[in-house]
């Protein structure tokens, strides 16, 4: 029952681009068709979702054939850990096509409303086919579908250079990983015999290791690893904010997911490919969030921010690797189910912040951070979600991310009680991740502050406006959701036990459930009490009342005025601390990685003329190591044009040179005799 | 006697090549061409030891398109374009012939070398100077193709290089089909027919026919 | 027992403040305020009126509520002393880092608030200086519950014998340290910070809370001693872990290590001038290490 509601939602969402193509461009037909098309995607995944959220407590895993003659036959499976993903993709994707009717009405935007809207359905297809196929080829369909969906979206509008720019890295990204996926599943059928996606008891060490790379790379190519994030910055940036949203928060993990499928399915690994994993989530973790201390624009920081976070959901996989090679259940249980957790909660929580700085751009027309400010008395719904989603991203209490990172924290502490040296020294990842949280509330300090709070900094921060309901709807949800995990965690841990269940398979490892294990409700109640106990005591604050009418001569018991700043007489918004000055500490900090753009320091004469201040700092992948290849490439490609002059007579002498040295290959020894001869 | 008087033709079919390099009126180049292709028509009429209709249609066929329609088409669009002259080309015309005659004593002389790796056939074997014949006009068409700058001249260069492909066919006398010798006849007109207008439009853009000005559209 | 730990929690700190106070006067040869000021100063704010700039959010005015009721959740969440903490589970000290990581986000937050540059260069400083000292206080984490196997504050800190033991004191030595260098950089004492201060220079928690005023001023002040005193706790129950096993007696004990501690900081600021801005890193990267090779002695 629950399989055929997710075929139809698939189906259906797929559909859901098609009324919009047979309609008008512009006015109410346009309207419509957008509302149609919006209302089949949100009816096909609610259907799904409902389908998802049952196969998630059904203890067994179903498949299905999927009739392919050519490759013999699909599969199609559907499994917790399956349903698992499927309700996160179901859950946000409708949420970011309500958003759009807001933000990209389709009115308004005559030239790229149809791709967006048929391209999203297929996305959202593509990646609902990719998490149910069990058969290697089903999987790389719904793969590229996705993967060529999200080019079109992410270059829809590409009357601007860095667009297209931005969507050719990502193109080029997306076929190297993809490359890499076709050489795994061609290794996975030399070792398994067959295509189709079964847990495997044993596999030879040189074919083991060759999947476990190829995949690694190829997904994570999609999931934006460090150092193969270099499309993400751009290409987040580069699509309209409902479409980043659903990259952000759903796409990344369908890479995440390519690789804990395929970990999973495979034998117990050795603690070296645990440690491996830990290490790549602790370089893309701090790394990914030093950049985004270091940007100016606000959705390319929220793309670094999804870099550090795929980081940290691999640190929880790492973990959990190192507890099945050392046969301890509950490392298995707590890291993996932070894992899992933390791929729900990003999603949950960077589709918030994705969605509430595409309010901010609809309303100023900039991304640059450091010319907006004040947009809180302006935007007060977009600012308190967008606050309360920095707060979730951080991994603060009360809200859901400080859950699934506690459950990470405990996965690594129980490498503690685990003997050897080697064993304690993985949980030298637990300060790591302290650090990565402390880079995270500086950066979201920062974003937050320098977008919402203070006052403009530039003109275009004057413009805001409040967003309007259908751009407010889904933030509103969302931001539900994380404080209700946030506040009662006890909720989920049932469906992380069934997908962590399901993702360890027939290890023979009973794992207990987490409930057990981690202190859910305690954290729970802490953070109910934390918030009643601070919203009393703010309005109490708020609601005083003078007991004596004469205390100490004043008229009110509140007053306002302009800042006091130490008595400056008249603060303009331009002496305010910018975002880059805030960061410029942590900047400086991360210089041997991040290598900013020098700052000049020298002013000349007694009365030096004004200086602009620039501050760059390029993606390092991109930049120092993509870019030079690149150009040495196109170098020598040029001088390879050389025999290419347009001539025919040229093109002929090759074709005669070629003929010449093939006849002179044919002589044999026996023609040099036959030579002889003749004479 | 059929033998001798086939290898007599080609030798004639060979010096044909070599005036064809050194000429450079280009309305006799057109003229050498065709009495070229005509001869082989008639080579491969002397080759057939049964002459049954289908066989002497073909040769027909051969010598008439070859010979006569060919080079008419050619020299109708030569007056069109109002050329007379070829221009010295980039190896100069003293030099072609003797590259021509350099090519043609190699293909002489390693001719026997490539036969004995080659299919055998008894025709081929008393015939023996089928294959250097048909090397040597091979790569005197190529070396007229690529020396050459007006583009009539290149399509003179492309038939003689036909003419030696069709030489090489006599080998395989038994083999080819009648089908198959009218659709090589058939390809070659089209081409000639095609190749013709092209040249009257390069010469209508460029106000000239040397294709050194057909680089000018690259990139 | 739950209400000692309580009236320890709500009434003691301030008192910290004015033996601190009373410490830096004795150095430098002055009487200095009396000992209970602090409680004074903290009741007259509470009762002044309320200037609020017109630049600010709500966030401004819940930001001081919000930092009280983390420190005072992760006060319940020590030992103070020899008996348990009230709350108490596997996996607490997380909360309790991350607790101050929220008042953290909330207190920088309202001062880039008020659209100043004082409070954005006190803000930008207090973050920076965070991503140093929160990896410095997981290492002492992961150094105790290596050396205790227990995941739990209450247990990790009560295992305090283990100071005195010679095979595992050295390490411990280390951890206490890199523990007390985290103390002044989290309470914002010198030498990382100037409590006295208004220079631009020298500030970064006063630039921060610069246009507070009222009642907000007095539960900035108020929370920052309780940080104080939690903060002091953890140390004091790992390094001075005297017990008697009565209760009252046992925080009576409590009470004066806090105080001596109280001093000691008081001495450390009389001595020692504040460290330049450029060479605080440097500083908290030393107690990282500090922290650091002490886990690795452990695990050796």
């Amino acid at each position: 029952m629950s399989f055929y509601l997710i075929a139809w939602a698939i189906v259906l969402s797929a559909a859901s681009g098609l009324p919009l193509l047979f309609l008008k461009r512009r006015g109410r037909a346009a309207r419509a068709g957008q509302l149609a098309g919006t209302g089949i995607l949100v009816i096909a995944c609610v259907a799904g979702f409902v389908g998802a959220a049952s196969a998630l407590f059904e203890p067994a895993s179903v498949s299905y054939i999927l009739p392919w003659p050519s490759v013999g036959d699909g599969l199609l499976g559907l499994d917790p850990l399956s349903a698992f993903f499927l309700v996160l993709i179901f859950f946000v994707a409708p949420l970011s096509s309500v958003y759009s009717l807001g933000y990209a009405q389709a009115g308004r935007n005559p030239r790229t409303s149809r791709r967006m809207q048929l391209f999203f359905g297929l996305l959202v297809a593509g990646m609902s086919l990719l998490v149910i196929a069990r058969h290697a080829l089903v999987f790389l369909l719904g793969w590229e579908t996705m993967a060529l969906s999200a080019y079109f979206l992410i270059a829809s509008e590409d009357e601007k250079l860095e667009n297209r720019r931005a969507g050719f890295v990502y193109l080029v990204a997306t076929h190297c990983g993809t490359l890499a996926l076709f050489g795994m599943f061609a290794l996975w059928r030399m070792a398994t015999g067959s295509f189709e996606l079964s847990p495997v008891s044993s596999m030879e060490g040189g074919a083991l290791c060759g999947i476990v790379l190829l995949s690694l790379f190829g997904f994570g190519v999609k999931a934006g690893l460090m150092p193969l994030h270099f499309w993400l910055p751009g290409a987040h940036a580069a699509a309209p904010s409902h479409v980043s949203a659903l990259l952000s928060g759903v796409m990344l993990k369908m890479g995440v997911y390519g690789i804990i499928r395929m970990l999973g399915l495979l034998p117990v690994l050795p603690v070296f490919w645990g440690v491996l994993v830990l290490a790549l989530g602790i370089v893309s973790g701090i790394l990914g969030v030093a950049y985004a201390l270091a940007q100016h624009d606000l959705k390319r920081l929220l793309a670094y921010h999804s870099v550090e976070n795929i980081g940290i959901i691999l640190m929880g996989l790492g973990t959990a690797l190192l507890g099945r090679a050392w046969g301890r259940s509950d490392i298995v249980a707590l890291a993996m189910g932070g894992c899992l957790l933390h791929i729900w909660n990003h999603g949950l929580f960077k589709s918030l912040l994705f969605f509430g700085a595409g309010s901010v751009l609809r309303a100023t027309g900039t991304r640059q951070i450091d010319k907006l400010g004040g947009l809180i008395k302006s935007m007060p719904w977009t600012a308190a979600f967008f606050a309360l989603g920095a707060v979730a991203i951080c991994g603060l209490p009360p809200l859901n991310g400080f859950i699934s990172e506690l459950l990470i924290y405990l996965g690594i502490f129980g490498g503690l009680s685990q003997s050897g040296t080697l064993a304690a020294l993985t949980s030298l990842a637990a300060p790591c991740l302290a650090m990565i949280g402390a880079l995270a509330v500086a950066c979201f300090v920062k974003a937050t502050s320098a977008t919402f709070l203070g006052s403009a900094r530039a003109p275009e921060a004057g413009r805001g406006r409040e967003a309007s309901a259908s751009m407010l709807l889904p933030m509103g949800v969302l931001a539900a959701a994380c404080a209700a995990i946030g506040f009662a965690p006890g909720l989920v841990a049932s469906a992380l036990d069934a997908a962590v269940g399901s993702w360890n398979g027939k290890h023979a490892l009973a794992l207990p459930g987490i409930a057990t294990l981690a202190p859910l409700n305690y954290i729970g109640y802490a953070g109910i009490a934390l918030v009643s106990a601070a919203a009393l005591i703010s309005l109490a604050i708020a609601l005083r009342r003078p007991r004596r009418r004469r205390e100490l001569g004043q008229s009110g018991i509140c007053r306002s005025g302009p800042t006091w700043d130490c008595g400056y007489a008249a603060p303009t918004g331009r002496m305010q601390y910018t975002a880059s000055s805030f960061a410029r500490g942590l900047v400086g900090m991360f210089s041997w990685a991040l290598k900013p753009s020098p700052e000049p320091t020298k002013l000349h004469g007694a009365y030096p003329a004004p200086v602009v201040l620039e501050t760059e700092v390029v993606d390092g992948v991109l930049g120092r190591v993509i870019g030079p290849c690149a150009r040495v490439l196109g170098a020598l490609s040029r001088r390879a044009r050389r025999f290419q002059q347009g001539l025919t007579q040229q093109y002929v002498l090759y074709i005669l040179l070629a003929l010449v040295v093939l006849l002179l290959t044919l002589i044999p020894a026996g023609g040099l005799s036959g030579l002889a001869a003749a004479k | 006697m059929m033998p001798d008087l086939i290898n007599a033709l080609l030798v004639v079919v060979l010096a044909l090549n070599l005036f064809a390099l050194g000429n450079s009126r280009i309305q006799s180049v057109v003229h050498i061409v065709a009495v070229q292709g005509a001869l082989l028509g008639v080579i491969m009429l002397l080759m057939h030891e049964h002459l049954t209709l289908p066989v002497v249609l073909s040769a027909i066929a051969a010598v008439g398109i070859k010979g006569i329609v060919i080079p008419v088409i050619m020299i109708r669009s030569l007056r069109a374009a109002d050329i007379k002259r070829e221009v010295e080309p980039f190896i100069g015309f003293l030099p072609s012939i003797l590259l021509g005659a350099i090519v043609t004593a190699v293909a002489l002389l390693f001719a026997p070398g490539l036969s004995s790796s080659g299919p055998s056939s008894p025709v081929g074997n008393a015939v023996y100077l089928v294959i250097p014949a048909s090397i040597a006009t091979v790569l005197v068409g190529f070396i007229i193709l690529v020396s050459r700058y007006k583009a009539i001249s290149q399509v003179l260069g492309y038939l003689v290089l036909e003419n030696g492909i069709y030489i090489f066919g006599m080998l395989l006398i038994e083999a080819i089909p009648l089908v198959v010798e009218m659709g090589m006849l058939l390809d070659l007109f089209v081409a000639i027919f095609v190749i013709s207008i092209i040249t009257n439009h390069i010469n209508q853009a460029f106000s000239s026919m040397d294709t050194r000005r057909l680089a000018s559209l690259k990139e | 027992m739950l209400i000692i730990h309580l009236v320890i929690l709500l009434a003691l700190p301030p008192l910290l403040l004015g033996v601190i106070g009373k410490t830096k006067a004795v150095f430098a040869g002055r009487r200095g305020p009396p000992l209970l000021q602090a409680y004074r100063d903290i009741a007259k704010l509470l009762r002044k009126a309320l200037v609020i700039s017109e630049t600010t959010s709500w966030i401004f005015q819940a930001a001081p509520a919000v930092t009280l009721v983390a420190v005072f959740l992760a006060g319940l969440l020590v030992p103070f002393g020899p008996s348990p903490a009230p709350l108490a589970f596997s996996g607490d000290m997380i909360l309790f880092a991350y607790l101050f990581g929220l008042s953290r986000f909330f207190t920088t937050a309202a001062a880039l608030d008020t659209g100043s540059a004082f409070e954005g260069m006190g803000s930008a400083r207090e973050a920076t200086f965070a991503c140093l000292t929160e990896p410095a206080l997981f290492l002492v984490f992961i150094a105790l519950a290596k050396e205790t196997g227990s995941l739990s504050l209450t247990k990790m800190l009560r295992s305090g014998s283990l100071l005195f033991d010679a095979a595992a004191a050295p390490p411990l030595v280390l951890v206490c340290i890199g523990l007390f260098i985290v103390l002044l950089s989290e309470n914002s004492r010198i030498p990382v910070d100037d409590p006295c201060t208004h220079l631009e220079l020298t500030m970064i928690h006063e630039a921060m809370i610069l246009d507070h005023s009222g009642p907000l001023l007095g539960l900035i002040e108020y929370s920052a001693s309780m940080k104080l005193l939690v903060l002091e706790s953890v140390l004091v129950t790992l390094a001075l872990p005297f017990g008697s096993g009565v209760a009252a007696i046992d925080s009576c004990i409590f009470v004066a290590e806090t105080l001596v501690l109280a001093m000691a900081i008081g001495v450390v600021e009389s001595v020692m001038a504040r460290l330049r801005m450029r060479r605080v890193p440097y500083l908290l990267t030393g107690a990282l290490l500090l922290c650091g090779s002490g886990f690795i002695l452990i695990v050796r």
